[in-house]
């Protein structure tokens, strides 16, 4: 009884089971359900469900078509770089667009953050853990295969981190404003004053991190992980990938989420050590 | 002279309006000035530029014929306290309170003198229980009481008041002014400005009296004396 389930395991271990469009609409009109349960319940987000099929649908075929064309063998590493720019440079602006209180300059520190920060974890996972090799023609890091995947799991998690904090520090410094003048009326240095504000956004955003790290492997299998197994590979060599993962996004959000908050609060504290709260305007 | 603001002015972050308007003003030892003026004139910005608090659009304070930049600030800041209207406590008691500012960098030096403390507390009526009571459950006089005790245990050189009794009554609004005259009294450099709305208490704390109107200082320093306050609060 057991025996050709075995069989089935190993033959798929070789090769992953192509999904045909006819399959994927199969998973797409599961979002019947999520429409059903709106409308029952009037909660009038059908529309939104429909757009957001569309979208995640039209990206995810659209980013699969751009990587194909990416990954084919000879491609040019200056398409590679362009690629991880423009990655880097949406994840700077989308941690920024969830906020509502924002100060001049904060895109400008939200992408160098972000850009700093994940293109160093990026290029220690691929230098210094990897260590892709590549071919004469065509130096090691832009091998896309490793690069991308790995740039994209750990800006995804950075996102959330820089966007967390930022939003921390600055609802923290607005409805704190009167404690901030009092010490620096007393004579407190503005990090004297600020400390407090920056240190609550940085743990704010570093928080997510070591909780998904608790749970992993427990609750749910993470996504790489999964990915590589479904792939084919060896589930310890994609725990290993895995645990390498953790700890990269671990220590990208921690060091992207502590350069956003420095960076808000030398722009929110003057170097005379005034504290400057009209510079944190609220968007609609 | 030891503080002097030459031609301060601060303008709207939006406009091009003056909040404060062209303001020149000089504190020396022994000044008792009483700042008037309705609201919205710019008193308390004047205070606040006094204070550094904010950037200035022109102008520049200077403590003892100096300007004041960077890591003089705080510095500047223990010698020159400036009491808000409504001073935030974020500590949780009264003592926690007093002790805070000896965290301070600037006031690592000195120590917190419960005994003191507890001495000016007397003088405005509160026993020394007052030291242990959560800061939540203090009325908004208690809080301007526990301001000012934590600001004159500094002992700055100037202080710079914000209608400090404006949530106090009658006999304790008096004993604060009796407390402020002590530590006055203590040394002959000391000095204050002092914004007020009650014209009674203006006579009685003011040796000199200006008043603003407008972001601007309309009536000439060093001019009046005594008794010679103008209305208009």
């Amino acid at each position: 009884m057991i025996s050709p389930c075995i069989e089935y395991v190993a033959n798929t271990m070789q090769q992953p089971i192509e999904l045909s469009a006819w399959q994927l609409s199969v998973a797409v009109s599961l979002i019947l359900i999520s429409a059903a349960i709106s409308a029952a319940l009037r909660l009038g987000l059908g529309q939104r469900f429909l757009l957001a099929a569309v979208r995640t649908t039209a990206q995810l075929l659209l980013i699969g078509y751009v990587l194909k064309w990416l990954f084919a063998p000879g491609r040019g590493w200056y398409f590679v770089l362009a690629m991880m720019s423009a990655m880097t440079l949406i994840a700077g602006i989308s941690a920024v667009r969830r906020n509502d209180r924002r100060y001049n300059g904060i895109w400008v520190d939200s992408i160098i953050s972000m850009w700093a920060t994940s293109w160093l974890m990026t290029a220690i996972a691929l230098f210094g853990i990897v260590q892709v090799q590549g071919a004469a023609t065509n130096p090691s890091w832009c091998n896309p295969r490793y690069a991308i995947p790995l740039l994209g799991m750990i800006l995804g998690n950075t996102i959330s981190a820089v966007s967390l904090s930022l939003d921390r520090l600055g609802h923290e410094l607005a409805s704190k404003r009167d404690q901030v003048e009092t010490l620096l009326a007393l004579g407190a240095t503005r990090w004297e004053s600020g400390r407090w504000a920056v240190q609550q956004a940085v743990r704010v955003g570093m928080v997510p991190t070591i909780n998904t790290m608790m749970v992993a492997g427990l609750v749910s299998l993470p996504g790489m992980m999964t990915g590589q197994m479904i792939a084919g590979q060896d589930p310890g060599q994609a725990a290993r990938y895995q645990i390498m993962i953790m700890f990269l996004m671990a220590a990208g959000t921690s060091l992207g989420t502590f350069s956003v908050v420095l960076l808000g609060y030398r722009r929110l504290f003057t170097a005379d050590h005034q504290f400057q709260p009209g510079r944190l305007r609220k968007v609609q | 002279m030891i503080l002097e603001a030459d031609h301060i002015g601060r303008r709207h972050p939006d406009g091009q309006a003056w909040l404060l308007d062209d303001v020149t003003l000089a504190v020396e030892p022994g000044t008792r000035l009483v700042l008037t003026g309705p609201s919205g004139a710019g008193k308390t910005l004047l205070l606040r530029a006094l204070a550094r608090l904010d950037p200035l659009d022109r102008g520049e304070v200077r403590y003892r014929g100096q300007a004041i930049h960077h890591d003089a600030v705080p510095r500047y800041r223990a010698s020159v306290i400036y009491l808000h209207q409504r001073a935030a406590l974020m500590e949780d008691t009264v003592e926690a309170a007093l002790r805070r500012p000896y965290a301070l960098n600037v006031h690592r030096q000195r120590m917190f003198d419960g005994r003191r403390a507890a001495e000016m507390l007397f003088t405005v009526g509160r026993d020394a229980a007052f030291l242990e009571k959560k800061v939540a459950e203090l009325s908004g006089g208690e809080i301007q009481i526990t301001a000012l005790v934590r600001a004159l245990q500094l002992d700055p050189t100037i202080l710079l008041f914000d209608e400090p009794t404006a949530a106090l009554d009658g006999p304790t609004a008096a004993s604060v002014e009796q407390l402020i005259d002590r530590w006055l009294a203590e040394s002959a450099q000391r000095a204050m400005i002092w914004v007020s709305h009650n014209e009674a208490q203006a006579q009685r704390v003011g040796h000199t009296a200006l008043h603003m109107e407008a972001g601007r200082l309309v009536r000439a320093p060093h001019a009046p004396s005594r008794g010679t306050i103008s209305r208009g609060a």
